[in-house]
């Protein structure tokens, strides 16, 4: 079982709730990959609420945990007040801290980060920083008060996949016993078992899923593969070698010359 | 009063952000409001009272990643 703040989860995807081709797109997408924890944002209302409202009952009615984010958020103060807003509409202490450093790439900026985080777990919250593969931001973090760290594998809605591996591993091994997700820059099921295997705790998308030409079997495919990556973790890899081994056994065999 | 409401300028004879929110035909328990960059509560809404120039964010649930 995976454990955030007090929370046991069976699932170990995480699932943003952008860009489906239709509400019921994500519905499906949601009940497919049996996610439990579902990521959203909070925007300007422009229909006296209703358009909000209307979400917000398909949200609710999927009977998962939500995860409010402060995505698009450029400062601190920013952040820390759409951090307070969500918490005022989903009546959850859990949030997703995103302080974007860069037009470009969406890379946190991660000194403003340190200091949201701070002033957030100072007011109870339970903060899920996005952050850089940096170990020393980490632990900046953890001294913050964050109990979880969601480093990206490459920059949001890329696809890229994994690009600095070493530093995955890196993270994994300073912070051992802290929940580690995988967020942002996933584009393929075989991403996540990457990511799986190297021993993340979890993972949370949103584009690879939303964006498949068929979402709630990509959301299927995401599932199996975290799992099998999950597994292989558990079930201790082999370490690759320069030369071959022979998988059959030398000794007994014929002698035919 | 002039007052600017999720970015747009309005003139309203409103005295609260209760009164505001009705004017606007805002409803429903999933709104989250700050005035010049505080929060204000749901329940404090009624007593908040506005002033000219006041700034109000008026927030609800969206899609997001």
């Amino acid at each position: 079982m995976l454990r955030l703040y007090g929370q046991e989860l069976r699932s170990r995807l995480l699932l943003g709730t952008a860009r489906y081709p239709s509400p019921a797109a994500l519905e499906d997408a949601v009940r497919s990959s049996a996610t439990e924890i579902v990521t959203v944002s909070l925007r300007r209302e422009t229909a006296g609420g209703r358009q909000g409202g209307a979400f917000f009952e398909l949200i609710r009615s999927l009977g998962v945990h939500v995860l409010p984010n402060t995505a698009g958020c450029h400062s601190v103060s920013e952040a820390v007040l759409t951090a307070k807003m969500a918490r005022e509409v989903f009546g959850t202490n859990w949030i997703k801290l995103e302080v974007i450093g860069h037009h470009d790439t969406l890379q946190p900026d991660v000194f403003g980060l340190v200091e949201a985080a701070r002033i957030l777990c100072a007011e109870g919250f339970e903060v899920f920083p996005y952050t850089t593969d940096d170990l020393v931001v980490g632990e900046r973090l953890v001294e913050a008060g964050c109990k979880v760290l969601m480093p990206w594998c490459a920059p949001i809605g890329s696809a890229m996949g994994p690009q600095n591996i070493p530093a995955l591993r890196a993270m994994r091994a300073e912070f051992a016993d802290m929940p580690l997700i995988v967020d942002a820059g996933i584009g393929r099921p075989s991403h996540a078992t990457t990511v799986m295997e190297l021993g993340f705790d979890a993972v949370l998308l949103n584009t690879a899923v939303a964006g498949a030409a068929k979402p709630a079997l990509m959301a299927a495919a995401f599932a199996g593969a975290i799992d099998a990556g999950r597994d292989a973790f558990k079930a201790g890899m082999l370490e690759p070698r320069d030369f071959a081994v022979p998988s059959t056994p030398v000794i007994g065999k014929a002698v035919f010359a | 009063m002039k007052l600017t409401v999720n970015g747009e300028d309005h003139d309203l004879a409103v005295a609260t952000l209760a009164e505001l929110l009705a004017a606007l035909d805002f409803e429903g328990d999933w709104l989250a409001t700050a005035v010049n960059g505080e929060l204000v509560h749901r329940a404090d809404r009624s007593t908040h009272s506005l002033n000219d120039r006041d700034r109000i964010e008026i927030l609800s649930p969206m899609k997001g990643g």
